[in-house]
């Protein structure tokens, strides 16, 4: 009897041991176990670079456009970039370029692939008078770099009135860490 | 001007209401306005070099009334795309998605699928958790492997004289305004910020990236 009382209390013990453990455990875990995460998400919204669905897909194609993976964007809208840079900006008549260097065609190939390249190895900005397309800061003026790649021309000095919204920052300054963006108002 | 009016087929109505679209704030009729609509996506490098950092922005043009009461989406998934090859595919993916007051990270992992479907990739080994900022509350911030964490209501660090931009493509006017006026001063959004080691994404040289909402 006696040494069934003593292996009783051993397992109820190690019962207790098990069930402390798997609470510790518990705490401890940063994967989260408990959520439900089944099931199949499917594509609504994509996004790369900024204004682009905006202002180079015409209205009937912004949905499929947005549910088009990058790998085929090219081949499927690069001709109506084409199309809707040239009656948009006069900058690109007559073989004009951008200061880029690049024609309507070589812009809108850059364009319709919608992905943002980004550096690894230093400076990240959209442009900052020197680096172009290494990335996308808070404090990049995207819409003004825009603006003057498509209507400033080959120096950025073709429709002055068109190509800069002079606004120039935000309304909040960022912060110098982690999370970056400002508080809400 | 005509012409700037034909192409975005915005017109005159565009003056009544020209929150219609900007960064990629309300882009297209699927998801405007929704709990899946991207406004903005940022990827740059940390205040230590060797990260690098992702922000993606949803649910734009909050104001600060509305943004007390505004969620996550629980059904809907946000996924950056890494593609580290230079095929427009991606290699790699950092997935956030919300359940029960926290913001749930999963990545950078290289996905079971690639393209416009999705699963959860929870048998990644990266991952991360934190709890989602209340508005009016000091950014809570989650670390883990290296990695950081945020999600929460943000100021819209979007800036654009959208107004007149509008009004320009409405014919109503031929040029922006000196100074001009930041349609998006004092409106907020929806963030989602994660910091990451640039080892854990490819490590040096060129990547291409972009952001993905995904609704279960």
């Amino acid at each position: 009897m006696k040494t069934i009382k003593i292996l009783s209390v051993i397992a109820i013990s190690l019962l207790a041991f098990n069930c402390s453990n798997d609470d510790n455990e518990m705490d401890q875990i940063i994967t989260p176990t408990g959520p439900d995460f089944s099931g199949t998400y499917t594509q609504d919204d994509q996004m790369g670079r900024p204004a682009v669905n905006t202002v180079f897909v015409s209205s009937s194609s912004k949905d499929m456009f947005n549910v088009t993976t990058p790998a085929t964007q090219s081949a499927a809208f690069q001709s109506m970039f084409q199309t809707n840079l040239l009656a948009l900006s006069p900058a690109y008549a007559d073989g004009g370029m951008n200061a880029l260097g690049q024609d309507a065609a070589a812009f809108t190939t850059l364009l319709a692939t919608d992905v943002l390249g980004v550096s690894l190895d230093g400076t990240t900005t959209f442009y900052d008078g020197t680096n172009v397309l290494t990335g996308r800061a808070l404090a990049d003026d995207v819409i003004t770099v825009e603006l003057l790649l498509i209507f400033g021309g080959e120096d950025f000095t073709e429709n002055p009135g068109l190509s800069n919204d002079n606004v120039d920052a935000n309304d909040k300054d960022f912060l110098p860490s982690f999370p970056y963006l400002a508080s809400p108002w | 001007m005509k012409n700037l009016k034909k192409v975005l087929g915005i017109g005159i109505v565009a003056a009544a209401t020209f929150f219609i679209v900007a960064a990629d704030h309300i882009d297209a009729p699927a998801v405007q306005g929704g709990s899946s609509d991207i406004t903005d996506f940022y990827a740059f490098q940390g205040a230590n070099a060797s990260n690098l950092v992702f922000a993606a922005n949803i649910q734009g043009l909050l104001s600060p009334a509305n943004t007390s009461t505004a969620t996550f989406d629980e059904n809907v998934l946000v996924e950056f795309n890494i593609d580290t090859n230079g095929d427009y595919v991606e290699d790699l993916v950092i997935q956030a998605i919300p359940r029960d007051g926290k913001m749930y990270f999963f990545g950078p992992v290289a996905p079971s699928q690639t393209g416009t479907s999705s699963n959860v990739e929870t048998s990644a080994t990266a991952t991360g958790v934190v709890d989602i900022t209340a508005y009016d509350s000091s950014a809570n911030i989650a670390t883990n492997s290296g990695m950081s964490f945020f999600a929460g209501p943000r100021d819209d660090p979007f800036f654009f004289d959208f107004a007149q931009y509008s009004e320009i493509i409405a014919g109503n006017a031929s040029s922006f305004n000196m100074p001009g006026s930041d349609t998006f001063a004092g409106s907020n959004v929806m963030s989602i910020v994660v910091e990451v080691p640039k080892a854990m994404i490819g490590g040096s040289g060129n990547i291409n990236t972009w952001v993905v909402t995904k609704r279960k």
